[in-house]
Order: structure tokens, then sequence, then C-alpha cells
């Protein structure tokens, strides 16, 4: 079953490449993308739940066309800081640019230059994965031969094409984060922003999805990712950012953040919190 | 490990409580209306000890057999009724079988409807104290009827749970059982007609003494009678009944323990569906998605299901009278107003409208289209069907213009409030029993405010119509249509345009409050 799947996606044609412009047909109201800004640059974002402070005053700079990997132990405010630069989540404080427009000020359209793909929310579940795909295609003001054909690429694409016309409820984890990305993609964003898209997806899948992303950045898009897995944004990613305690520790790209060592070794020594010493003793199957 | 188990159930219950105010409030009111039942078994179990014992073992064969039915039964509609110590959490502890067995029957006792379950059923040896020996064969059936309770109750829930399980089955298992619940009080005249006279209770009881629902509760009676062999028998089919039941417990337990139930199912569907026929634009995007949903989603199809309730059960207590014709602008309000809470509906899923350059208008107008549409055919099949039983056709274009002015208001109400408030509801494929934690007393307070304010917006042409058919006057009739649609259209397209404007700007709060409830 792989290797009709990784065939496919090496044939680059049918994949959606980012969008140079504003959609044919749109209007072009508010301001256009600032050429030479960055793909995104957040400016002292800050939001607080309740007592908790989840992100405290960051400031990142995603240049254009770059592979951006976001790092940072569980609860570092990772989720938070991506659906702040994404629409979903409203900063109490900071400015978000997207190609240099003002995201908050300019929701509709910045969201037509954004893919995003987020973190532990639900899906439209009782739609078959087509319908799913098709309906993130003409939210977004597809026509409906776009949309059509650009679904059947996708759901290929990310190897659900057997099952496009099963209910998404009864697709697997993975699956799901599979359909999710194809939705992202449907609208051939310039920006991709993808909140752990690699749980749960096995191996294969993995690599498939890997490939369309880096093809996608060669078309001249950037990609954004968070994940805990340091090899996987060490090998995958040029850029990457060490979040902890809503703060970033450090920012650049991989080799300058990792200064000559493992990403994995930098990111504890940034991070800290590893506890060494004797271990559990009794654990030894020995000791019984 | 059999204590370990009911400590385990007693800690769940009181960290259950420790989470809101709310569940201590539920579980006064539940105790108290338990309470109320308890008092009202043991009076009865006293007041029955006057009565002549034919009567007396009828009464409590024919009671106890619903009691124990309802064990058997209840958890099966209301799933997860039970399910704090589920079996399968214990996969991995190396418990042995009986004590397994045991302590999960006990522990099924702890709750309220346990508790009253068995202290009603020790109350019944109340009935009997005038007969020592009589008494104290009620208490061994109380004690056999209790077991049969909760070990049945298990066994059946056990067994049925891979169909149960079944998404689909479920769905609509939950969908329909709220249709007895309406129909409760037409139910229960038919029976107490059927069975009016003692002379049909001691039929019933007379069956049900000799199955395992009545059997342990006519132990006493039999005592009481003299009947050696009676007591003989139901003794008998009192024991089996719960060796049966453990036994079959036992051996579906190992089976769902082997072989987990999955909830998947062969759910399919060909090609676009609505997404192919509706215009390719956001606005008839949203309302594809909207139209698939009042198909697929149980949640829909209750609304749906309770629109000819209304009529029939008009027809039913007041037949003949004209009193029917108020269903047709009934369910219009009704289906109009079910897409309040449409928001909270869609649940975190609703971040995909939030990604897109959508405007709130586009949301709002997708989601009218469909409910509007579907209202208007509903209610025009109500009211076309309602005049015709009336024969009041006099009074139809009074009836249609009202019904589609407060189908139109209601919508551009609903528009606003579904925008305006989210509060934790099902989640698609959850039990539509199961009580909901959280509901905040705001979130409840808005949706009556909203309620309210379209009633007020909807009773000009309440009033107009209720009026044109109670003097059948046709000058008010049409003036009752007028006033419906343009009132109507008016406060639709108000409606829709505040409450997308709301949506563009409160989206990602609303986003965040139902992140914040799962």
């Amino acid at each position: 079953m792989p290797a009709p799947i990784l065939g496919r996606v090496t044939t680059p044609a049918p994949l959606p490449q980012p969008a140079p412009g504003p959609l044919p047909g749109s209007t072009p109201v508010g301001p256009a993308p600032v050429p030479g800004a960055p793909a995104i640059t957040l400016r002292g974002l800050w939001r607080r739940f309740g007592q908790k402070v989840a992100v405290a005053g960051i400031d990142l700079e995603i240049p254009a066309g770059s592979f951006y990997g976001l790092v940072g132990p569980n609860g570092a405010g990772k989720t938070t800081t991506l659906s702040m630069a994404t629409g979903l989540l409203r900063p109490d404080a900071g400015t978000v640019l997207v190609h240099g427009v003002d995201l908050w000020a300019h929701p509709v359209e910045v969201k037509r230059t954004l893919g995003v793909l987020p973190d532990g929310v639900r899906l439209f579940d009782r739609l078959t994965g087509a319908q799913l795909v098709t309906y993130a295609g003409l939210l977004q003001g597809l026509d409906r031969p776009t949309v059509v054909s650009r679904t059947r690429d996708l759901l290929a694409a990310v190897g659900l094409e057997q099952d496009a016309d099963t209910l998404v409820v009864d697709y697997s984890a993975g699956m799901t984060k599979k359909v999710a990305l194809a939705c992202a993609l449907v609208h051939a964003p310039r920006v991709l922003v993808l909140d752990e898209p690699f749980e749960a997806v096995d191996p294969v899948s993995a690599a498939n999805i890997r490939e369309i992303l880096h093809q996608y950045v060669a078309g001249g898009g950037t990609v954004v990712v968070s994940s805990h897995v340091m090899d996987l944004v060490q090998r995958m990613c040029d850029h990457v950012a060490v979040i902890a305690e809503g703060h970033v520790l450090a920012a650049g790209t991989v080799d300058e953040v990792r200064a000559g060592r493992s990403l994995e070794e930098r990111f504890v020594d940034l991070v800290g919190g590893r506890i060494t010493g004797e271990g559990i003793a009794w654990l030894r199957t020995s000791s019984d | 490990m059999v204590a370990h188990l009911v400590r385990l159930k007693l800690a769940l219950l009181r960290n259950g409580l420790r989470r809101s105010a709310w569940q201590v409030v539920g579980l006064v009111v539940a105790a108290l209306y338990g309470l109320s039942v308890l008092v009202a078994a043991v009076a009865g179990a006293i007041g029955l000890s006057f009565a002549e014992p034919q009567l007396r073992g009828d009464v409590l064969v024919v009671v106890g057999s619903l009691v124990v039915l309802g064990w058997w039964v209840v958890p099966l509609v209301a799933f997860g009724v039970d399910s704090t110590l589920d079996p399968r959490r214990f996969v991995t502890f190396g418990v042995p079988r009986r004590d397994l067995l045991v302590g999960l029957t006990l522990a099924g006792l702890i709750g309220i409807p346990g508790v009253v379950t068995a202290l009603g059923a020790l109350a019944t040896p109340l009935a009997w104290w005038r007969e020592p020996l009589a008494a104290v064969a009620a208490l061994v059936g109380a004690v056999l009827a209790v077991l049969a309770c909760t070990v049945g109750a298990r066994a059946t829930t056990t067994v049925l749970a891979p169909v149960i399980g079944r998404r689909r089955v479920r769905e609509v298992v939950a969908a329909l059982a709220i249709l007895p619940f309406i129909f409760l009080g037409p139910i229960l005249n038919g029976v107490a007609a059927t069975a009016s006279g003692v002379g049909g209770l001691g039929g019933i009881a007379g069956f049900l003494s000799w199955t395992p629902l009545g059997a342990p509760w006519a132990l006493a009676p039999a005592v009481a009678a003299g009947d050696g062999v009676g007591v003989a028998v139901r003794l008998a089919v009192s024991l089996a009944t719960v060796v049966v039941a453990l036994r079959v417990w036992s051996w579906a337990l190992d089976r769902t323990l082997t072989d987990p139930v999955s909830a998947g199912g062969d759910s399919r569907a060909r090609g676009l569906g609505w997404f192919g026929r509706l215009p390719a634009t956001p606005t008839g995007a949203v309302a594809a998605r909207a139209a698939t949903y009042w198909v697929r989603d149980p949640r829909y199809a209750v609304a749906v299901a309770i629109v000819p309730v209304l009529p029939i059960l008009l027809a039913v207590t007041a037949p003949g009278a004209s009193l029917v014709l108020i269903a047709g602008p009934a369910a219009a309000f009704t289906v109009g107003w079910s897409i309040s809470a449409d928001v909270a509906y869609d649940g975190t899923a609703f971040w995909t409208h939030l990604v897109s350059p959508l405007r709130g208008v586009a949301d709002r107008w997708g989601r009218v289209a469909v409910a509007g549409s579907l209202g208007m055919a509903l209610t025009l099949v109500v009211v076309l069907g309602t005049v015709w039983y009336a024969d009041r056709w006099d009074a139809l274009p009074a009836l249609l213009g009202a019904s589609a002015g407060l189908l139109l208001t209601s919508l551009g109400g609903a528009s606003v409030v579904s925008a305006a408030v989210v509060y934790p509801v099902q989640q698609p494929g959850e039990n539509p029993f199961g009580t909901k934690q959280g509901t905040s007393a705001a979130a409840f307070t808005s949706q009556m405010v909203g309620f309210l304010a379209v009633g007020a917006l909807g009773a000009p042409t309440a009033v107009l119509a209720l009026l044109a058919v109670v003097r059948e006057s046709a000058v008010l009739g049409w003036a009752a249509a007028v006033v419906g649609l343009v009132v109507g259209t008016a406060v639709l397209v108000v409606g829709v345009r505040v409450g997308g404007s709301m949506l563009d700007r409160r989206g990602p709060d609303l986003l965040q409050r139902m992140r914040a409830f799962t």
C-alpha cells in the first residue's frame, strides 16, 4: 500500500501551490500583502487564562519561505501562541502581522492566505472526508470545479482516497489529522500553520506529509509546525524557536539554535527540568 | 477487594460532587425525590397491610415487577448511567472474577436509585406484619429481588453492549427513547383504563408472579396463602433468575474483555450530497453542512420528531376542538428557535468557520436557509393537517400567515442568540439524556431573555391570529398574515445582520469558551 501513495505524492503537478496574490474574482478590499515582509510577525503577544499567564510577551519573526519549527515542553504555550497567530484566539495584547498585514485588524483578507491545522478541537465529523475538504474549500470562496479537483488530489496525497466516502467520525486519530491537513491546504495558502501535525500519524503517512510540506516550501510557501519531537524538527525544519512558560528562549535557524550540539540536548539545557540521580531502585525486576 | 470496589465507587461519587456546586444541587434534588418515593413506598406497604391478603399480594407483585423491569431496561436506553465502574477499567489489575462480580453488584446499589430500591424492598415485610411467617418470606423475597435488579441490569447492559455500542443504534435508540416520555400521560391513561377493576390487576399479578420479574415478590403471598408448591416454585424461579443473570453477566464480560466493542460502523455516503447540489458559495456551503447535519445528527432529528407530537396530543386530549389549530404556529416557532444553540452544537468544530474568510452574515444566512426551508415545509403540513381535522378552512390565511411570520421571527431571534452565547450541549454521539455539567446560569438566562424577546416580537401576530380564529373574522385573518410577514421579515433581516456582526467580533471568544468546556 505505501508504494503507490509515495508514487503519487512525488508527482508534483496536482498539488496546490501557494497562490501568489489575492484569488481571482475576489475584490481586493483592505491592505495588500507587503512585499518582502516576513510571513508572520508576532509582537508582544500576551494571553492570560484566569490567574495563569499562558503567553507572556512573545516576539517572533517567521521569514517567508522558511520551514519553521516551534518546540517546547507540555504547557509551554505553543498551542495558545499558534491560536493567536491564526485568528482562533484573541490576544490580550500584541499584534500579529501576516505578510505585513495585521490579522486582527483585517481578519477576512488575512485568512485567505492562511492554512490552519489546530490541535485538540473537533471537526465537523458527521461529514465524509470528501465533504469536509469540500466544505473547507467552499468556505474559502473557491469555485466548485476547483474544489472538487483539489479535494481529489489532496485526499490521494494524504492516502485517504479509499476513505473519501467514510464519515470522519469513524476515522482513526491519524486519519483525522490527515483530513484536517487536507482542509488546511485546499485553498493553497501562502502560510501554513500546523499544531502537532504528526501526532498519532503512522511513519509512512508522516513521510508523505513531510514530502508534501517540503514541496510546498520549495514552491515559495511558509510552514510553521509545533512539535515536541526534537529529532523530527531538527531533520525537517530550517528555523526553530524554543518556547517555555510563555517566553521565547531561543529562536533562529536550526544551526544557530543548536550551536553544534543536537537540538534535543540544547533544548533540555534551555528548558531544564531533567531529573538525574539514582532512579527508582525497586523498579528493577532483579530486586524481586 | 469487594470493600475496595465499594469504597472506589464512594470516592468517585464524592469527587464528582467536588467538581461543581451544581452537582451537589442535582444530588440533593435527586435525594429528595428518592426520599419521597421511599416514604410513599413505606406508607404504601403499611397501608396495604390493612387490605385483604389477595389485593396485598397483587399490588406488591405488579409494582415490584415494574421496578425489576425498570432496572433491566432503563440502563439500555440511558446508557452510561453506571459506567463509573466499567469492568473494562479493571482488566489490567489481577482482580479475581468472583470478587469483581460481587463488588460491582454491591457498588451498583450505591446511588439514589440503588438505595431507594433496596430500602423500599426491605420495607415490603411491613405489609405482612400480621403474618410473621409471610413477613420473613417477604424479607427473603426482597433480598432476592434486589439482587435480580442489580445483577440483571449488569447482565442486560453487558450482553447488549456490542449492539448498543454501535453508534448508529445508540443514536436511534436514544432519539426514540424520548417519545415514550412525551406520550407518558396518554399511555398511563390507556393502561389505567384497561386494568381498571381488581379482576384485571389480579390477572396481571397472577401471570407476573410466575415470571422472573414477579416471583420474588410473590413469595410472601404464597406463604400467607399456605401454598407450599407455590412457595417452592417461586423460590426456585427467583434463585434461578439471580444465578442465570450472574452466569450471563460473567460470560458476556469475558466476551467484552477479550473482544472490545468498536464503535465503528459501515457509515459511508456516496458523493458530495448537499455540497454538490446547493450553490458553491460560502453561504451555500454552510447551508449544505447544516442540511447534512439535520439528516445525520440525532440532536437535530429530535427537534423535527417533536413537531407532530403537539397536534396529536391536542387532538387526543381535546378531540374535535379548534384548540388543535395552535399546533401550526407552535411548530413554526419551535423549528425556528431550534437553531438558537447552533454554534454550541458545532462545538469546537466551529474553528473551521473561524479560519475561513467567512463573514458572520454568510454563516447566519446559511443556517437560516436550511432551518427556514424545513420549518416552512413542516409548518405547511401541520397547518393543512390541523385545518382539515378541525374543518376550519376559513382560518387558513390567518394560520399560514401567522405561522410563516412566527417562523421568520424566531429564526431572526435565534440568529442573534446563537451568536451571543454558547453553553455546554450534548456533543454529537453523546447520550441526549446524559446531564451536562457546568451549564452556567448566565448562559441559561440569556437564552431565556432571547426566548422572551422573540415571544414579545411575535405576540402581535399571534394575538391577531387568535382573534381571527376565535371570531371567525376574515379581515383579522388577513391582518394577522400581513403583520406576521412584515414583522417576521424585518426581525429576520435585522437578526441576521446583528448576529452576523456579533459573530465577526466575538467568534474567537465563543470558540475559546467552548474549548474550556471539554
